[in-house]
This record gives C-alpha cells, sequence and structure tokens, in this order.
C-alpha cells in the first residue's frame, strides 16, 4: 500500500515535459511501407525516468529518434506532434530552423546510442573529442573552463580524467567508453537524456555499475530519462513508468509497480509469463504462440490478437484506442475491463 | 568412469600479435578446464561475454583442437582417434550457433540445407527419401506443416522459425550431445521459452545431452533446472554444482557477485538487492591474467599472500558440487599443480 500512496503522491506535482500526439513513423523499403511507429500518444513527465520496453520491430528505437527528429533515412515521421515544454516556452522541434534543431539537440535533449561503443572517432583521444562537442555549442568559452567542466563530468561517471583525457577510444574497455559517452552526453546540461539500450554490449558488473551511475546523475541533475530496452528486468530495476511497445504501439502505459503486478493487457502479462526468472521458486513460465507480425503486412485489428489467448471477434476487426484505465495508467486493448491479470 | 564427452585439464592459448617486431603473446582462453556430458543430462555453462564458454564449446564439438589437455569421446582421446572414429564422434557431437541468421546458407533452401548432411552420411539415397526425412524433422522441430516450410529460403522465416530449422539440422544425424551456444540470445524475447521447450522436448524423445552455453543466468538456470551449472571466470571453472544449488546458494565471491547485480523483473524484489562491492570494476585482459586466483584483483575476500600465489583446487562441498575459492581451502592446490 506504500507504494501505491507514493505513486499518487508523485502524480499530483507531474507535469509533462514532452507531449506526443498522434505521432506516426515510416520508413520506405522496397518492400513496402514499414509503418514503424504507428499512431502513438503519450507524455513524458520531467524528473522521471520513462522506459520504452518492446522486442525487436517493435518500434522503440523509432520512437527514440523521433523525439530527436533523427529517424534516419529512408524513414520520415509521416505526421503527428512532439512538443517540448521547456523554460515556460512549447517548442516543436520540428518546426525549428535546421540550425537550432542542433542546438537544441545537445542543449536540450542529448542521446547515448546503442552502438555507444562505435560512437567515438578512433582517431581522435577523447579530450579533442569532448572539447570539439563543447566548443561547437560555445565558441566563446576557454580551455580552462571547458576541462574544467569535462573533468567534473568525467568524476562524476567515476572516470580518471587525466587518464581517459589522453587516451583515444581503442584503450578504453567498453565500459568506460559507454561512460566516456555518458559524460559526452551531459556536456551542454542537457534536460533530457534519452539512452538506447546502453548497456547491452556490457558485461553483468558494469551493467550495474553504470545503472547505478544514472540513478545518481539523475537524482543530481535533475534530469528526465526515456530508456529504451528490450530487457523488462532493466525496467523493472531502474523505471518510474514502463510504455510495453508491440507492433509499433504502446499497449500499455502505467508506473512500474502496476505494469508488473496488475497489468491489463494481454501481451504485458505474456512477457512477465514468458521470462525465466533467477531466484524465484517453482514459477511456472508459459511461452507465447507465434511470432511477433511482419511489419510490413501487419494482420487486421490488434496487432496482438494472432497471439492473444484472449482474443474474441472484435480484436480482429478493430484496433483498440488506447484509453486510460485507472489513475496513470493507459492500455489498449478491448478486453482491459473483463480480464485480471495477478502474479 | 567413463562419460559420452569429457574434458580433461583443457586448456586452449590463442597466439595474439607478434608482426614482424615484438613477440608473440598468448591469451589462454580456456584454463585447465574438467567436464563431462553424459546423455539425457544438461550442463550449463555459464559466464560473462569473453570468459571463455564459446570456445570451450567448441573444444566440446571438435572444431578447436585444445593446445593442452585431453577431450574424450567414450573414454578416447578424440585428437588421437583416426579418421572414420573422428567423423563418428563429430556426427554425435552437434553444435547450434547463436545467430540463427547466420548459420544458414542463404542461397539454399531448408531442404537443401537439411538434406546435405543426410546424403553425405548416407542416411537417405533418394530425393523422395530426403523429402519425406526433412519433413519428419521439420515436424519434429514444430515447423508443421512441413510442406509450408521446405522449399522456402532462409530470408522468408522468422528468428525464431530459422532457430527450428538449425535445430532439426543438429538433429538429424542422431547425435549424442549438442552443444548449444546461446541458442536462445537473439531471438525475440516473446519466442524464447518457445525454443527452449522444443530443445527440452527432443531431451526427452532423443535421450540428447545438453552443454547449453549462456551469458544469462536466468536462462541457464531455467534451462538446466535438472541438471548442473558451472561458472567460469577469464577461462576457468570457478564453480561447479546441481543448478539450483550453485544459483541459489552461491559460494564463490565471484558467482555471488555476479548473482548480486543480475537484474530481475520484479520492481520489488530487484530494488531491494545488495550488490556485492568489488575491489576494482575492471575485467582483466586475457593477456595479462592475475597470478593465482583470477579473481583476486576484484575480490572482497582477497587474502594476501595466498589468493596471489597459486590457484586454487577444487573444493568439494559435497558430491558433484566444488568450489575453487581459498574461503573453503585450497582444494589440494599446493599438491596437484
Amino acid at each position: 500500500m506504500a507504494v501505491k500512496t507514493a505513486v499518487k503522491e508523485k502524480e499530483k506535482e507531474r507535469r509533462a515535459i514532452i507531449t506526443v500526439r498522434n505521432l506516426s513513423v515510416e520508413y520506405r523499403t522496397h518492400r513496402g511501407i514499414v509503418k514503424a511507429v504507428r499512431n502513438v500518444s503519450f507524455d513524458v513527465y520531467e524528473g522521471e525516468i520513462l522506459f520504452l520496453v518492446g522486442e525487436s520491430g517493435s518500434g522503440k528505437s523509432t520512437l527514440g529518434f523521433a523525439l530527436m527528429n533523427l529517424v534516419p533515412s529512408p524513414g520520415y515521421i509521416k505526421e503527428g506532434e512532439i512538443i517540448y515544454h521547456l523554460d515556460g516556452q512549447d517548442i516543436e522541434l520540428r518546426k525549428l530552423p535546421l540550425e537550432e534543431q542542433r542546438l537544441f539537440r545537445w542543449k536540450q535533449v542529448a542521446m547515448v546510442f546503442q552502438s555507444a561503443l562505435n560512437a567515438l572517432n578512433p582517431v581522435l583521444r577523447i579530450w579533442d573529442q569532448l572539447y570539439d562537442t563543447i566548443q561547437a555549442h560555445d565558441p566563446n568559452i576557454t580551455r580552462e573552463e571547458a576541462y574544467k567542466k569535462i573533468k567534473y563530468l568525467l568524476s562524476m561517471v567515476r572516470l580518471d580524467a587525466d587518464r581517459v583525457l589522453k587516451s583515444y577510444p581503442h584503450e578504453l574497455s567498453g565500459g568506460m567508453r559507454q561512460r566516456v559517452m555518458i559524460a559526452m552526453a551531459l556536456l551542454l546540461d542537457p534536460k533530457i537524456l534519452i539512452l538506447d539500450e546502453p548497456t547491452t554490449a556490457l558485461d553483468i558488473l558494469t551493467q550495474k555499475n553504470i545503472i547505478e551511475l544514472l540513478k545518481k546523475i539523475k537524482d543530481e541533475l535533475g534530469l528526465t530519462m526515456i530508456f529504451i530496452t528490450h530487457d523488462l528486468s532493466l525496467a523493472a530495476e531502474l523505471a518510474d513508468r514502463v510504455a510495453v511497445m508491440y507492433a509499433g504501439k504502446i499497449l500499455e502505459l502505467s508506473d512500474v509497480y502496476t505494469i508488473f503486478y496488475n497489468p491489463k493487457h494481454p501481451y504485458t502479462y505474456a512477457l512477465i509469463k514468458t521470462i525465466p526468472k533467477l531466484t524465484s521458486i517453482d514459477e511456472e513460465l508459459y511461452p507465447i504462440p507465434g511470432s511477433p507480425p511482419d511489419m510490413i503486412n501487419l494482420p487486421p485489428g490488434c496487432k496482438f490478437h494472432p497471439r492473444c489467448p484472449y482474443a474474441k471477434e472484435i480484436c480482429t476487426e478493430k484496433e483498440p484506442e488506447f484509453e486510460q484505465a485507472g489513475p496513470n495508467h493507459y492500455v489498449a486493448c478491448h478486453r482491459w475491463r473483463e480480464l485480471k491479470f495477478e502474479r | 568412469m567413463i562419460h559420452v564427452i569429457e574434458l580433461k585439464n583443457v586448456s586452449m592459448a590463442f597466439a595474439v600479435g607478434g608482426g614482424i617486431f615484438g613477440a608473440k603473446k598468448f591469451a589462454k582462453a580456456v584454463d585447465n578446464v574438467n567436464i563431462h556430458i553424459d546423455e539425457g543430462q544438461t550442463l550449463a555453462l555459464v559466464g560473462e561475454s569473453g570468459c571463455g564458454k564459446t570456445t570451450t564449446g567448441k573444444i566440446v564439438a571438435g572444431l578447436l583442437k585444445p593446445t593442452e589437455g585431453e577431450v574424450l569421446y567414450h573414454g578416447k582421446n578424440v585428437w588421437k582417434m583416426h579418421r572414420k572414429e573422428f567423423n563418428e564422434y563429430r556426427k554425435a557431437v552437434q553444435i547450434i550457433h547463436q545467430d540463427p541468421y547466420a548459420s544458414l546458407n542463404p542461397m539454399l533452401t531448408i531442404y537443401k540445407s537439411l538434406s546435405a548432411p543426410l546424403f553425405k552420411h548416407k542416411i537417405v539415397s533418394t530425393k523422395e527419401e530426403a523429402i519425406d526425412h526433412v519433413s519428419k524433422l521439420l515436424e519434429m522441430v514444430g515447423l508443421t506443416p512441413p510442406e509450408d516450410f521446405i522449399f522456402k529460403y532462409p530470408h522468408q522465416l522468422s528468428g525464431g522459425q530459422r532457430q527450428r530449422v538449425v535445430i532439426a539440422r543438429a538433429i538429424s544425424l542422431n547425435p549424442k550431445i549438442i552443444v548449444a551456444d546461446e541458442p536462445v540470445s537473439m531471438i525475440d524475447v516473446s519466442m524464447r521459452l518457445q525454443i527452449l521447450h522444443l530443445m527440452k522436448d527432443l531431451q526427452q524423445k532423443l535421450g540428447v545431452g545438453y552443454l547449453f552455453i549462456t551469458h544469462d543466468l536466468a536462462t541457464g538456470r531455467y534451462f538446466a533446472s535438472d541438471g548442473y551449472t558451472a561458472v567460469m571466470y577469464l577461462g576457468s571453472i570457478v564453480e561447479f554444482g546441481p543448478t539450483n544449488k550453485v544459483i541459489l546458494d552461491p559460494q564463490h565471491p565471484y558467482t555471488k557477485a555476479l548473482l548480486s547485480a543480475i537484474p530481475e523483473p520484479d520492481p520489488e524484489k530487484t530494488r531491494k538487492k545488495k550488490v556485492m562491492k568489488l575491489r576494482s570494476l575492471d575485467v582483466p585482459s586475457l593477456l595479462n591474467v592475475p597470478s593465482g586466483c583470477k579473481f583476486h584483483p576484484r575480490c572482497p575476500f582477497f587474502i594476501e599472500g595466498k589468493c596471489d600465489k597459486t590457484p586454487p583446487g577444487r573444493y568439494y562441498l559435497e558430491k558433484d558440487r566444488w568450489v575453487a575459492c581459498y574461503l573453503y581451502g585450497d582444494g589440494g592446490a599446493s599438491e596437484s599443480r
């Protein structure tokens, strides 16, 4: 119960920092159009850690790129609004001139990519890469000021600046490079940080260390974080809220406890029941039948219906609306009112 | 006792570097490993990336010749076998690789991929027989009806379906042992359990033994719940025992640290976990492996003058359950090495 009241308390002070409405993103391919994100609406609250969780092809990374207006070609935002509420202004990133968009990206929103291990320039020392970045956005900064700032950020990610700055990327371990990338993303004091699978390539102990670090940074700097992953356990560990994605849509969105203990969407429940648990004793697991849909030939109706044990006729005909199912709980399922899932 | 497959004091060193200048260095990817697998048994080999588990799997399957030690198949050293015997062994120990996208030839239909080994080993001689046999294999791995799949190309199948084809190929020669190297890590979360259940079913039906290699301890625990688990660190096995004992009551500091750091899909539980603090987070390079116990530079229980001198031997806590750590005893390290 304590958890529930805490959640409610928190909700009162929530303020949206990003509003996403009816967003659709597509890729043009030789086989046809891939509808990677389909009519998605949600808010990101100031100071929260929001997880976008989904399997490969669910649209979670595309959604992350769309938030930065950086959808890689041949993809494009087909329609919808992404509005940032920052410094008392409502900013629609896509409508800004390109140069302002570029500034906005590092200063307001920064992103740490999945392939961050390869995102550093291999022929430049770490110092040059960090200094270039800071200078590109703030040409008046002195070397001393830049050094002070860089050193502070590196110490925050627990790296020894004097050693790391002189190194080339290949001289650092994967975990160190990942920490450099996080420090780099924080260089211009962004308010929002988007992280796309930042820990998948790392060993378990380093991963844990980076997670602890992100928690600490979030609290110290009051950041808002959007974390993109396929790993439900990571969400359980770190998320305030979780959005579960499937075939380009958010199927369920709520606080992390509700998602894990009282989900309303059959897919969310099925996912939780299908992953092996490390330490629980005798918990039965159930496989999910079938495969995720082909994103070019999506089934009609609810995209999960071919795999859903609760599917009825309506599920095969009409795609369910994303509706509010409780305080701060949204779900896209025709049958959420009747279904009860408990763990 | 004679086992189907046994590795005896097996080590594998790879030469690294050594161009025109400078001496060659050796990276010991596998260091003095002893394991065995029998029909119908499951052994999970778990560890982090780079710990040598894939190399161990390749040695078991005869794809790599170890630089030291013996690989025994029914008690016979496979690297001293005649060609015919060696082929028998290779047929009996099959391997499933991690990436179902890379392990099937994209230019060949499923029929071609699956029938080639059948013809080669003279299990079938005509096309009719081959189609019949391949259809049966597809049915066994749940690709039904087989005629929907048999003449397709790999790109027409999902990741999960491809891995089923790979499994069909692995069982086609009636193996005794299957080395499954991260068989589900590249498959979508929602399809992993299907594949694990299929592999378990086949074990019941065919009596194969599995060496199940994974970095995901939860999956390893699930798959080998009735078998054994070996925990590997920097090329050495540090702890061994019945799976649930190793996972629920770990003894080696490395196993403990690992288990304390793995997030679990249960918010209350995972947020309560206390991570074991290590002395260092850096994983030493294989080119510069610490002396003595390889975990000593990171281990919070490090005993100076002991852990950094001689590698600990196997200390048996009970039958079939051992740990290589001086906290429990030296496991005969002083005599056997």
